[in-house]
């Protein structure tokens, strides 16, 4: 037992040394860009060559984050590989279209109307519009705080699991860290501390890619095996799931069950939830980020983009096509090899009534235990906003400290037991660590209808037999929860050799870093250069205003994380913003860069319209996000002004508000008159 | 549409595949335009670049 404590603490020390020394190296290459010699735009100044990886690994290192492989990583674990779309848009849109057709005339008029920042650029193209520039400085100022919230969040998940501390512990930490990262100079761009962090991530994740393809047997094998225990009953099958290798029932309205009489208002809500909202947002919404576009006017020529688009291509397949295969693979892993072993602490759940039963979160959404009539459905769970699950958990102490570490499901009751894990557990051979046991040392497995409660306070081994959905339980409050955001840091310290949680901890340090100050920079410069100094004129003096939007930013950013740690909301909370700034400035951003017909009546008209109908459709259409937010109910006394017309309330806000905002667009401009010819000549001077 | 690869669903297999070929397509226009696109930095782009460190030095 006290070799399991000294074991534990010698990792756990480890970790932190490494963590130390990253930390000091990417410290030391912040000093050197704070000296001034090492940042893009040095390299501009002086008219020098950078090295074609800088760009696309910095580039890369700046879209990807941790939301991408923990939070979309956890959404394949729910749902599968079609979100393998989405990776096919991040290279095909967010690399190949992004860099050839966009990265080029982004960085001429960027640098012919010397715009610094995303609104500046839209703001000047279209005739020096202050309007344009500070509505968009305080769109992206408003809601980057939700993507860096989404960014905390997976690494956060990470941290908690792989130190096994409590998720708020780590948030209190991470921020802390960032924020530190931040003020230190994490704000200037410093390439190679993007490099860096880049190729810690590409070796992350091919590490991750070839250990869990080797470990299923191979690429067809797995993939095999996967499609085959997708067949089975699956918890989301009642919204069109149909395996991990298969993309979701696709219809709209009403669905048949399959026993092909009864209605199923919900039969192709997981169709929409997969394109609409996880791959068209984050798809087609990258070509209008903010921090991401002026990464274009960083380099020196369009040579820098063309090889930028070789380095970057690879990199994104290897970052978000590994995360999502990954994910999905994870499920093999979890139903056949997964084994835990350690002491049973207790199990909850285990009697005959609902009141006796574990009620685990599946869902938490406002009012969702609540029908027509204002009664709860289901009055064994005292909560208006859970959807429960009735089990029996398993509560397991791994690390050897007395406290239960990590939570299974033995069984489900009643009617969903057919969609529950069915754990086998046994007892451990006398003398056999825990922390060293392997299935084989299992002395006496539990039969099927074996007393589980016996077995509180021994040794105890077992094989959850679970899916990545699951599998993934968290503590949370007086409940347990389902917790997607967990699935990705779950499978790393089951699934992967210890020392590979360490890099594993580097490689989202640095996706989450790189991200992050990006996203903060952005924060900064749109509160203080396109807001504050475009509304008071006062040219050259917001760095206070700067400086505390950036702290407000991070608050806020902290507190998002904190209170909406539930469901997929990592992925969801990316959407949003990617959505959003997809249907607000995409047309108006494409239309100033190709076109010049284009008029700045248009533009307006355009990211006003394409930010309201998205506003509206979160607040007024789109169930989950519409109950969260509150507003439609307040109003309306109903959660979506569509519920009960199937299926628009899952339908993401980008298919409706862009095809509005580019609509808008071209009527406009075909009733406005463009710049004047010689601002056009100043924009477009070859 | 087939399946390959073990996976049966001829859309996930496609995306699969797609994710495949538009990586390949970023490699062969990056080794294609590998020399092609240099210019001269122009008096805007110093001008440019100066201006971004005055920004990223205020921040």
């Amino acid at each position: 037992m006290f070799g399991g404590h000294a074991m534990l603490a010698a990792v756990k020390m480890s970790e932190v040394i490494v963590v130390i020394v990253y930390l000091m190296v990417v410290g030391y290459l912040g000093f050197l860009g704070f000296r001034g010699t090492k940042s893009e735009t040095d390299y501009l100044v002086a008219g020098r060559k950078t090295h074609p990886f800088i760009m696309a690994l910095s580039y890369g290192a700046t879209f990807i984050s941790t939301s991408a492989i923990v939070g979309f990583g956890g959404v394949a674990g729910m749902f599968g590989m079609s979100l393998l779309w989405l990776t096919f848009l991040n290279i095909f849109v967010g690399i190949f279209i992004a860099f050839v057709v966009f990265g080029g005339p982004t960085r001429r008029m960027g640098h012919q109307l010397d715009a610094h920042t995303f609104p500046e650029l839209l703001g000047r193209r279209y005739g020096n519009s202050m309007f344009i520039q500070v509505f968009s400085g305080l769109v992206i100022f408003l809601f980057i705080p939700l993507y860096a919230a989404a960014v905390l969040i997976g690494g956060c998940e990470f941290i908690s699991s792989q130190f096994s501390i409590d998720y708020d512990v780590a948030l209190l930490v991470f921020s802390i860290l960032i924020a530190a990262y931040v003020v230190v100079g994490g704000l200037k761009g410093v390439m190679y501390t993007d490099a860096l962090q880049g190729s810690i991530m590409f070796i992350g994740m091919i590490i991750l890619l070839i250990w869990s393809y080797a470990a299923v047997g191979g690429i067809t094998a797995g993939h095999q095996a996967l499609t085959d225990l997708g067949q089975g009953p699956n918890i989301f099958g009642g919204i069109g799931f149909k395996g991990w290798t298969a993309m979701p029932e696709f219809g709209w309205g009403v669905a048949m069950k399959a026993d092909g009489v009864t209605p199923n208002p919900d039969g192709y809500s997981l169709w929409w939830i997969v394109v609409s909202t996880i791959t068209l947002g984050v798809g087609i919404g990258v070509l209008a980020q903010p921090q991401l576009a002026v990464r274009f006017m960083t380099v020196k020529s369009k040579r820098e983009l063309n090889r930028a688009v070789l380095v970057g291509g690879i990199f994104i397949l290897i970052m978000t096509g590994v995360a999502f295969t990954v994910g999905s693979l994870s499920n093999l892993f979890f139903h056949d090899k997964d084994f835990v072993a350690g002491r049973l602490v207790d199990v909850s759940g285990n009697g005959s009534t609902p009141a006796e039963f574990e009620w685990v979160i599946a869902k938490e959404e406002r009012d969702i235990n609540v029908g027509p009539d204002g009664a709860l459905l289901n009055p064994a769970v005292d909560n208006t906003d859970l959807k429960c699950v009735p089990c029996i958990v398993l509560h397991i102490d791994t690390a050897d400290d007395e406290a239960a570490d990590t939570f299974l499901i033995y069984r489900g009751h009643g009617g969903v037991a057919a969609i529950m894990p069915r754990a086998e557990i046994g007892v451990l051979a006398d003398g056999v660590v825990p922390g060293e046991a392997q299935q084989t040392d299992v002395q006496a497995w539990l039969a099927d209808d074996g007393d589980i409660m016996s077995l509180i306070g021994q040794n105890v081994g077992v094989l959850p037999r679970a899916t990545a959905f699951t599998r993934a339980v968290i503590q949370k409050g007086d409940y347990f929860a389902f917790n997607t955001g967990s699935i990705i840091p779950t499978y790393i310290k089951a699934a992967m050799p210890g020392w590979f949680g360490l890099i594993f901890l580097l490689t989202l340090l640095a996706a989450a870093m790189s991200t992050l100050s990006s996203q903060f920079h952005a924060v900064g410069t749109s509160i203080g250069r396109d807001v504050y100094e475009q509304v008071t004129g006062k040219h050259g003096k917001s760095i206070v205003i700067t400086r505390v939007g950036i702290i407000v930013g991070i608050i806020l950013a902290v507190l998002i994380s904190h209170y909406a740690r539930v469901g997929y909301i990592i992925a969801r909370a990316t959407a949003i913003f990617f959505g959003l700034c997809a249907s607000a400035f995409l047309p108006a951003f494409v239309g100033g860069l190709f076109s010049k017909r284009v008029t700045p009546a248009a533009a307006k008209a355009s990211i006003v319209v394409g930010f309201i109908v998205s506003a509206f459709w979160l607040l007024f259409i789109k169930d989950q996000e519409a109950r969260a937010l509150g507003v439609c109910k307040f109003l309306f006394d109903k959660h979506s002004l569509l519920l009960g017309h199937p299926s628009w309330p899952v339908v993401d806000p980008i298919v409706v508000a862009l095809p509005l905002s580019i609509l808008t667009f071209i009527v406009v401009t075909l009733l406005t008159k463009p710049c004047s010819e010689e601002h056009l000549a100043k924009c477009f001077k070859k | 549409m087939l399946g390959f690869l073990g996976i049966d669903d001829g859309w996930v297999s496609a995306a699969y595949l797609l994710c495949m070929l538009s990586t390949l397509l970023c490699v062969v226009y990056g080794l294609i335009n590998w020399n092609r696109g240099e210019a001269e930095v122009k008096q805007e782009d110093a001008e440019w670049a100066a201006h971004e460190k005055q920004v990223e030095e205020e921040l």
